[in-house]
C-alpha cells in the first residue's frame, strides 16, 4: 500500500429480503412493498465485511459507505455502521433507477467528489434487480481496474490478486491499486453487529444528499410472477417408481 | 439494413458451446427487427468452431485478433468490443451472462453509455425496440423493460436459449486489431476437479442434506457417470456450508443460476433460495422421502420415498438405456 491509512468506500443497497413473498404492485411494475422487509444485500455485507477487515489490518484508515435510495435507506446504511464502517453518505431518491448505469453514474459522480480511494467495494450483484453491473460500471466511470465476483483477495505493495469462479474453475486475477472490486460469497464471514456498535453507530456521521438520477435507457413496461410451471405430479412412491418415471422422461417429457 | 451483434466467446482458442445459444439468440431477435447477425469472435489467431457459427444463423462471422485477445482480459476485451461496435453500427449487442459475459457486458456498456438487460431469458423485437423479460427477486417475478438506447445491449442467461441449426454458411470477415495491455491481467487458471460445470450442463443431478454424509454423493456421481459425460452434479447451500461440496457446485440465489433440460434434486427440500437457481430448468425431478416436502410444489415429477433407494435403481436404468 502506498499510505498505511487505507481509504475505502463500500457500496450498499436496501434489498428486500429474499425470503419476502413477492406481491405486485397496482401499477403493474414494481413490488408491493407493504409488509416486505428489507435488509442490506448480502452481497454488500461480504464488501463491508472485507473494506472492514482491511482497515483493521492498516491499523488505520477510514471505511465510507455510500447507499442510493430513499430516506428508508438510512436504516441499511446504520447496519454498515453498527458493523463498523466510519460514516455514511444516502443519495437520496424516490426513484432508485432501473437503468443500473444511472445508478452507477451517480455513486460514481459521488465517489469521485470523495476520492482518492484506495479500494471501491461493491457486491457483485444486488438480490432484487439481479443487475450485476453497477460495480464494473462505476470502475469504467472512473477508469479504474476491476475484478467481479471475487471470492478471494490479497492485497500487498499497491498491488492486489483476487480469485473469481469460472465455468469449471477458478481464475487467478491481478491488478494494481485503487481497484473497485465485487465480493462474492466465500470472501470472508460477515460479523454480526454487536449492541456496542449498534449504538455506537447511532452517533457517527449519515449525510444526506438529495439527487435526481437521469431516466436512463431501461424503460420497465411491466411486472409479472413468473410463468406457473405446469402442475407437478407424483410418479409413485420407492425405487418401483423408476421404470414409469424413465418411461415419463422418455415418451412425454422427451429429456432422455 | 441493421444488424445484431453477438457477442461469442472461446477458450484456449476453442469457441465456447455458450457461443452457439448467443447466435441463436441473436438470429430470433434479428429476424424480429428484419436485421442480419454478426458474430463477433475475439482470439489471439484463429478460433476453431468459429467457421460453424453460420449454421447457427451468423451471417457473417467477425473475428478480431490481436496479441492481446488470447485468453480473457476485461479491459482489451471491453476496448475492442465497444470499438466494433461503435464502428458497426449495431441495433443490438448480445452477449452470454457466463462468467465472463457477467464481466464483460456491463463494461461495454458503460463505454457506449448505454443500459443494459441483463441474464434475460427472453429477448424480442416490438415495434422496433429491443424487449427483454428478466426473473428479479430471486425468481419471483419477471421484470419486462423496454431498451431505449442504441445499441440494446443484454446478457443471454445460459442454457435457456436452445441452439437451432440451420444449414447455412455465414460469410467470414478477419480483421486484426491492436490492443494495448489492460491492468486487470489473469494470471492462471485453476481447473476444477470436476469434469462438467452445473451451469452448463444439460443435466443437473443436486443432492442436499437428505444425502446423511458426504461419502454418499458418489450415488449421485454414478447417476451423473450414466447419463454418459452430459450430466453435473450440484448441490444445495446446506451441504456447501457443511463442507461437504465445493461452493462452485451450489445452485441457487447464493450460488449459480442453471437452466439444464432435466434437474434432479436429490434430498432437497427446495427453499426459496434454492429454487432460485434452478426454477427455469425445462424438466424438474425431485426425489424426496416427504411427500409435502416444497421441492415437489415445482417439480414435474416427482418420487416420494428413500434416496439410498432409488438412485442407486435410476443409475442402473439410464446406464441401460445408455448401453
Ligand atoms: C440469504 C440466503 C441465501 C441462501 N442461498 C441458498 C442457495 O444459494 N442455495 C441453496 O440451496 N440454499 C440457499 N439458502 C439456504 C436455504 O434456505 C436452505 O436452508 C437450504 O437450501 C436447505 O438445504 P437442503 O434442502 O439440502 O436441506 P434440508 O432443508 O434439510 O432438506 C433436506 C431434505 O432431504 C430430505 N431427505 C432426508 N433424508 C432423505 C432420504 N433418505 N431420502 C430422500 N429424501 C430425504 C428431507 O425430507 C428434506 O426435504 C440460503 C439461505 C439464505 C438465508
Ligand atoms: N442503489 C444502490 N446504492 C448503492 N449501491 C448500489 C445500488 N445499487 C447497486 N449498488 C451496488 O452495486 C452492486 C451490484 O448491484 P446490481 O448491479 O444492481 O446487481 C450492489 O451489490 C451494490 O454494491
Amino acid at each position: 500500500m502506498r499510505n498505511a491509512a487505507l481509504r475505502i468506500a463500500v457500496c450498499i443497497k436496501r434489498v428486500a429480503d429474499s425470503e419476502t413473498r413477492v406481491r405486485i404492485a397496482a401499477d403493474g411494475r414494481s413490488l408491493d412493498e407493504a409488509g416486505v422487509k428489507f435488509i442490506l444485500n448480502p452481497y454488500d455485507e461480504f464488501a463491508v465485511e472485507e473494506a472492514l477487515q482491511r482497515k483493521e489490518k492498516a491499523g488505520a484508515g477510514e471505511v465510507v459507505v455510500l447507499a442510493l435510495g430513499g430516506p428508508a435507506a438510512q436504516e441499511t446504511i446504520r447496519t454498515a455502521l453498527a458493523m463498523g464502517a466510519d460514516r455514511g453518505i444516502l443519495l437520496q431518491t424516490d426513484r432508485v433507477p432501473a437503468d443500473g448505469l444511472e445508478t452507477a453514474k451517480a455513486l460514481a459522480a459521488e465517489l469521485k467528489a470523495g476520492g482518492p480511494w484506495d479500494l471501491v467495494l461493491f457486491g457483485k450483484i444486488a438480490i432484487d434487480d439481479y443487475n450485476h453491473q453497477v460495480g464494473p460500471m462505476v470502475a469504467e466511470l472512473l477508469d479504474l481496474p476491476c475484478v467481479t465476483a471475487a471470492a478471494h483477495l490479497d492485497l500487498a505493495d499497491g498491488n492486489g490478486t483476487a480469485e473469481r469462479e469460472i465455468e469449471g474453475g477458478v481464475e487467478v486475477v491481478e491488478f494494481p491499486l485503487p481497484a473497485v472490486i465485487t465480493a462474492d460469497k466465500g470472501l470472508n464471514e460477515p460479523r454480526y453487529p454487536a449492541l456496542k456498535g449498534i449504538m455506537a453507530a447511532k452517533k457517527k456521521p449519515l449525510e444526506v444528499k438529495p439527487i435526481s438520477p437521469g431516466a436512463g435507457g431501461v424503460e420497465v413496461l411491466a411486472m409479472t410472477p413468473p410463468p406457473e410451471r405446469k402442475e407437478g405430479r407424483i410418479v409413485g412412491e420407492g425405487a418401483g417408481a423408476v421404470p414409469e418415471l424413465l418411461r415419463i422422461l422418455r415418451e412425454e417429457a422427451k429429456v432422455l | 439494413m441493421s444488424a445484431v451483434l453477438a457477442v461469442t466467446e472461446q477458450r484456449g482458442g476453442a469457441l465456447r458451446k455458450v457461443s452457439h445459444e448467443v447466435v441463436t439468440g441473436a438470429r430470433r431477435l434479428a429476424d424480429q427487427l428484419g436485421a442480419t447477425v454478426d458474430a463477433l469472435v475475439l482470439g489471439a489467431g484463429p478460433v476453431s468452431g468459429s467457421d460453424r457459427l453460420g449454421a447457427f444463423g451468423a451471417d457473417k462471422v467477425v473475428t478480431l485478433t490481436g496479441a492481446g485477445l488470447g485468453a480473457y482480459a476485461p479491459e482489451g476485451y471491453a476496448r475492442a468490443i465497444a470499438d466494433r461496435v461503435k464502428a458497426g453500427g449495431y441495433a443490438a449487442v448480445l452477449f452470454a451472462a457466463s462468467a465472463t459475459g457477467k464481466d464483460l457486458a456491463p463494461r461495454v456498456a458503460a463505454k457506449l453509455s448505454v443500459g443494459l438487460a441483463a441474464d434475460v431469458t427472453d429477448v424480442a423485437a416490438e415495434g422496433g425496440a429491443v424487449i427483454a423479460s428478466r426473473p428479479v427477486y430471486a425468481g419471483k417475478a419477471i421484470l419486462k423493460v423496454k431498451l431505449t438506447g442504441q445499441p440494446a445491449l443484454v446478457s443471454l442467461r445460459p442454457n435457456v436459449f436452445t441452439p437451432v441449426e440451420r444449414p447455412k454458411a455465414g460469410a467470414a470477415e478477419t480483421a486484426a486489431v491492436s490492443v494495448a495491455p489492460g491492468r486487470v491481467t489473469v494470471k492462471d487458471v485453476k481447473a476444477a476437479t470436476g469434469s462438467l460445470d452445473v451451469g452448463e450442463a444439460p443435466v443437473v443431478i443436486s443432492g442436499g442434506r437428505g444425502l446423511k454424509e458426504p461419502a454418499n454423493f458418489k450415488l449421485l456421481e454414478d447417476l451423473a457417470k450414466a447419463f454418459g459425460g452430459r450430466a453435473a452434479v450440484g448441490a444445495s447451500r446446506a451441504v456447501v456450508d457443511a463442507g461437504w461440496r465445493p461452493h462452485a457446485d451450489q445452485v441457487g440465489q447464493t450460488g449459480k443460476t442453471v437452466s439444464p433440460t432435466l434437474y434432479i434434486a436429490v434430498g432437497i427440500s427446495g427453499a426459496i433460495q434454492h429454487l432460485a437457481g434452478m426454477r427455469t430448468s425445462k424438466v424438474i425431478v425431485a426425489i424426496n422421502k416427504d411427500k409435502d416436502a416444497p421441492i415437489f410444489k415445482v417439480a414435474d415429477y416427482g418420487v416420494v420415498g428413500d434416496l439410498f433407494e432409488i438412485v442407486p435403481r435410476l443409475s442402473e436404468e439410464i446406464a441401460k438405456l445408455h448401453a
